[in-house]
C-alpha cells in the first residue's frame, strides 16, 4: 500500500512516536499537510501504529477538524452558535456564498475554498466571527468578509 | 454610578511578580501539605463549572498509590458564551503553567499537559515561546515537572474530563463510566488532576497573597472571583473579572442595555434566568453557577431560536454514545419544532420537559444531563414563546 506520497506519515510517526497516544497529533499533522486524510492515509498510519483502520478511522471521523473527505486549501469555519447568530451571522454566510458562489458545506471547484458552519468558536464578545485554516477574523460585517476573502482570492 | 459599579478585580490578570517564576520558586520549597493546607483554607472551588473543591481534589490525587501521575490543565473551552481561557492564556500564561507545577510538586507527577482547543491553534506560537521558557526555569531550579501542549480538533465533549482523557489517549472522545474518577484513574488510567485554566491560576495567586486575603473576596460558599465573559445584547461585551457571589440584577444593570429580557448563566449547558428572577438570583455555586458565560438576551430576541439554537448545538456535540443523549436532544429539537408548527399540541411541552428530565437521570456524562438545565428553564419561563 505503501507509495512515495506516504513519506509524509512515516515522517509524522517519527516525530510523534509509535504510541497509540500519537494518533492524535499524526492526524492533525496530516491536516496541516493537506486539509484532509484519506482512506489511503487512515490505513497506513495504521499499519505503522500497529492498529486496527477502523481504530483509525473511528478516532479520525469523531472530531470536526479532522476533515475525512477532500477539502479545499482554504477551510471557512464560520461560527453558528448563539451569539454569532444573533449578531448577523446569516448575512456572513450569504455574504462568502455570494462571493465563492458556492453553498455553505461545499468546494469551490478550482478547490481552493470549503466552506463550512461550525460551533462556537470561542469569540462570542465579537461575533460574528470564522476562522480561516486556523486564523479567526472576528467582528465581521459584509465589508470586512469582502475585504478579507478578496485577499485570499489573490493568494 | 460609579459607586454602585460592582467591584472590579485584578487577580487573574494582574501583573506578574517582579522576578520570573518567583512565586513558583518559593512555594516549591514548601511542604506538599502546608500548599494543601492553605488551599483547603482558601475555600477554592474549580472555575470551569462544576467546582469541586480543588483542595480536595489534590488530595486525592495525592494520596492515590502510583508511581506515574499526571496534571492536565483543561483549554478546551467549548462551552457557548465561553472565551475567558483564550484570554488568559494570551495574557498570563506564566501563571496557568506555575498553577501547574505547583500542583505537579504536591501530588507527585512527573508531567503536565495542556489540552488545548483546535480552535485555539493560533496561540501556539506564543505560546511555545513562552512554555520553552517555563521548562528551562523548571529544569534551572531542580523541578522535574515539564510541560507539553495537546490540542484538540473541534469536539465540545472533550472538555468533558474522561472524553479528554479519551482523545489525549488517540480515541474517540467518548466519556467514561465513573467511577473511577480520574483521582485514581485517569490518563493512561493513571492518577490525574485536571483542573480548568482559571483554577491553576487561582492557586497561584493563593500562593501568592495567602488564604487570608483570597478569602476577603467573595462569599462564603463562593470565595475568590470569577473571570466572566459577558457576551449577547450588551454594550460593553468582554472579559471582566468580578467578585463571585453578586446578585444578577446588579449584574444586569451594570452590562445590559436597558432591555434584558434573560441571562443564560453557564452557557448552553447553563440556567436561563428570566427577568422576573434577576432578583433573587446569586451567581456563585450558592445560586446559580457558571463556568463564566454570561449571555444577555433583550426582548428582540426570541427565545424559540435561543433553545433551537441550543438544541442543535447539543445534538451536534453528542458523542453519541449514550441512547438517551444521543435520541433526546435530537428529539428535543424535533419537539419543540412540532409544538411552534402546531403539529402538536402546547400540552406535549410537558411531555419534553419529561424526556428532558430523564435525561438528567440517564445520560452517560455532563453534556448530556445538563441539556435540561437550559431545556427546562427555558421551557418553563418562556412557555408562550415555545407555542406562539
Amino acid at each position: 500500500m505503501a507509495t512515495n506520497n506516504n513519506n509524509y506519515i512515516a515522517e509524522l510517526v517519527g516525530q510523534y512516536g509509535k504510541n497509540r497516544t500519537s494518533l492524535m497529533p499524526i492526524l492533525q499533522g496530516v491536516i496541516e499537510k493537506k486539509n484532509f486524510i484519506s482512506d489511503q492515509d487512515m490505513t497506513e498510519i495504521a499499519k505503522e501504529l500497529d492498529l486496527s483502520a477502523a481504530q483509525v478511522y473511528g478516532t479520525a471521523t469523531f472530531y470536526s477538524f479532522l476533515e475525512t473527505q477532500p477539502r479545499g486549501q482554504y477551510i471557512i469555519r464560520v461560527c453558528k452558535t448563539i451569539t454569532c447568530d444573533m449578531h448577523g451571522k446569516k448575512t456572513i454566510v450569504q455574504t462568502i456564498e455570494d462571493m465563492l458562489k458556492i453553498k455553505a458545506g461545499e468546494t469551490t471547484p478550482n478547490k481552493k475554498f470549503t466552506l463550512l458552519e461550525t460551533n462556537c468558536l470561542g469569540w462570542c464578545h465579537e461575533g460574528p466571527a470564522m476562522l480561516i485554516n486556523e486564523k479567526p477574523y472576528s467582528g465581521l460585517t459584509p465589508e470586512k468578509v469582502h475585504d478579507i476573502l478578496s485577499e485570499y482570492m489573490h493568494k | 454610578m460609579s459607586d454602585t459599579k460592582l467591584k472590579r478585580v485584578d487577580l487573574i490578570f494582574g501583573e506578574y511578580s517582579n522576578v520570573k517564576y518567583k512565586v513558583l520558586t518559593d512555594t516549591i520549597k514548601r511542604s506538599s501539605d502546608e500548599i494543601l493546607d492553605d488551599l483547603l483554607e482558601s475555600g477554592l472551588r474549580g472555575r470551569g463549572g462544576a467546582g469541586f473543591p480543588t483542595a480536595m481534589k489534590w488530595r486525592l490525587t495525592a494520596q492515590a498509590p502510583s508511581e506515574e501521575k499526571y496534571v492536565i490543565c483543561n483549554a478546551d473551552e467549548g462551552e457557548p458564551g465561553t472565551f475567558k481561557d483564550r484570554e488568559i492564556l494570551t495574557r498570563v500564561p506564566r501563571k496557568v503553567f506555575s498553577g501547574m507545577a505547583i500542583c505537579g510538586k504536591v501530588i507527585g507527577a512527573q508531567r503536565g499537559y495542556i489540552y488545548l482547543r483546535g480552535e485555539y491553534k493560533f496561540l501556539l506560537p506564543d505560546l511555545m515561546k513562552e512554555l520553552d521558557g517555563y521548562n528551562e526555569h523548571a529544569k534551572s531550579i531542580g523541578l522535574n515537572f515539564p510541560i507539553e501542549i495537546r490540542l484538540g480538533s473541534g469536539a465540545y465533549i472533550c472538555g468533558e474530563e474522561s472524553a479528554l482523557f479519551e482523545s489525549m489517549e488517540g480515541n474517540r472522545g467518548e466519556p467514561r463510566n465513573k467511577p473511577p474518577y480520574p483521582t485514581t484513574s485517569g490518563y493512561m488510567g493513571k492518577p490525574t488532576v485536571i483542573n480548568n485554566v482559571e483554577t491553576f491560576v487561582n492557586v497561584l495567586m493563593i500562593m501568592r497573597l495567602g488564604p487570608i486575603q483570597f478569602k476577603l473576596l467573595g462569599t462564603t460558599d463562593s470565595r475568590g472571583s470569577k473571570v466572566f465573559s459577558v457576551s449577547g445584547d450588551t454594550p460593553i461585551p468582554g472579559i471582566y473579572e468580578l467578585e463571585l457571589g453578586m446578585p444578577l440584577d446588579r449584574f444586569v444593570d451594570e452590562f445590559g442595555d436597558g432591555d434584558t429580557k434573560a441571562v443564560q448563566v453557564g452557557g448552553a449547558s447553563g440556567f436561563c434566568v428570566p427577568r422576573k428572577k434577576f432578583k433573587d438570583t446569586v451567581i456563585g455555586f450558592e445560586g446559580v453557577p457558571t463556568g463564566g458565560s454570561m449571555m444577555l438576551f433583550n426582548s428582540s430576541r426570541s427565545m424559540f431560536n435561543v433553545l433551537h439554537n441550543y438544541l442543535e448545538f447539543f445534538e451536534e456535540e453528542s458523542c453519541g454514545q449514550c441512547t438517551p443523549c444521543r435520541v433526546g436532544c435530537q428529539q428535543l429539537r424535533k419537539g419543540i419544532e412540532a409544538v411552534k408548527k402546531g403539529d402538536k399540541k402546547s400540552l406535549y411541552l410537558d411531555q419534553l420537559m419529561k424526556l428532558a428530565e430523564s435525561m438528567k437521570i440517564t445520560a452517560k456524562c455532563g453534556l448530556g444531563q445538563s441539556v435540561a438545565n437550559s431545556f427546562s428553564s427555558i421551557v418553563y419561563n418562556f412557555k408562550e414563546e415555545m407555542i406562539y
